[in-house]
């Protein structure tokens, strides 16, 4: 841990400390910052929905306009790659979304927690979605799901080896997904801190002292770039869930 | 060689994939924006693939970074 005042820890940021300890039998459930800011992050998103859509106007405010233009994108994008019957998981896909959307943003919030940026998260959440995607794909189309493993009109010859290639590229699935968004997120903030790093260092180092607004200036690029990120990771977490949620709803290509 | 030294070579070459991973992700943005120019009527509509090809591009890449952050806290 970081002692004030020393070396700075990049890492120190997404350490977990419980807020309220709770322990039931050998098993810790604590409320820790984490849960915290899982419950801003909830709070934020029932808000836009809830009460920017409260007057439900023709001519709608600021709010209502936000909340209005987020449902109709995600909507768009699900009916554009999962098709009309791909429709019926928009309220998952649209969840997925509006979570990742506000952990990623309240993570940029000075001081804050970064939900998405634990493995364990982000995880879950893929987890949910390949388990969605199987058990969909099963129970609707049973062993023609299979399909999805077997591409029809590749040559007998090199059949075996596009059906491995796709297995693997099926069981890589849940990682990639979960580690893009995670490892996006660690790694802009670390390189936030890495940076406000440097300008405490040259800050104490003297005559160094004059040249601390640069990394200060790279901090203000950084956090514009990570501003872009973290809109652009909610938006391939919710694009690629649709992509395979597709394969569920048609296999077989 | 002093084991410490030989975990921060190889996460150092694990970095390396992650500017594999940007040569395939500036590919892709560089095509679209080309065939964005040429027919800027039908960009929109492919919009989406253009980021869904970006990401899993970029999932390659962030294999490597797996590779880089495992090499320097969990071995």
């Amino acid at each position: 841990m970081a002692t004030p005042g020393k070396a700075i820890d990049p890492i120190h940021q997404f350490e977990v400390t419980p807020i309220i300890p709770i322990r039931i039998g050998g098993l810790d459930i604590s409320f820790t910052n984490a849960s915290l800011w899982m419950i801003v992050v909830l709070l934020a998103s029932l808000g836009l929905m809830v009460y920017g859509t409260r007057k439900k106007s023709l001519v709608p405010d600021r709010l209502q306009a936000a909340a209005e233009m987020t449902y109709e994108f995600v909507a768009s994008t699900v009916r554009g790659s999962a098709g009309r019957e791909g429709m019926k998981f928009f309220p998952f896909v649209f969840s997925l979304f509006l979570f990742v959307l506000f952990s990623n943003m309240a993570g940029l919030i000075p001081g804050s927690f970064t939900v998405t940026s634990q493995i364990v998260v982000t995880f879950t959440f893929a987890l949910l979605v390949i388990l969605t995607v199987i058990i969909y794909g099963v129970v609707r189309h049973g062993t023609h799901f299979l399909h999805l493993f077997v591409p029809s009109g590749v040559s007998p010859a090199l059949l075996w080896f596009v059906t491995l290639i796709e297995v693997i590229s099926f069981l890589s699935r849940p990682i990639s997904l979960s580690v893009r968004l995670f490892a996006n997120m660690l790694a802009g903030h670390i390189t936030l801190k890495v940076f406000g790093g440097f300008v405490t260092m040259l800050l104490g180092a003297g005559a160094f002292a004059a040249l601390a607004p640069l990394p200060l200036l790279g901090v203000i690029a950084i956090y514009a770039l990570e501003l872009l990120v973290a809109v652009l990771q909610a938006y391939v977490f919710a694009i690629l869930t649709c992509v395979y949620l597709n394969d569920a709803i048609h296999p077989g290509h | 060689m002093d084991p410490v030294a030989a975990k921060y070579i190889g996460a150092g070459i694990a970095a390396i994939g992650m500017g594999a991973a940007a040569i395939g992700v500036g590919n892709i943005f560089g095509n679209f924006l080309l065939g964005a120019l040429r027919n800027p009527s039908a960009a929109d509509a492919q919009f989406g693939r253009a980021f869904i090809g970006a990401a899993l591009a970029e999932g390659l890449g962030i294999f490597a970074f797996l590779v880089a952050i495992l090499l320097l806290f969990v071995v």
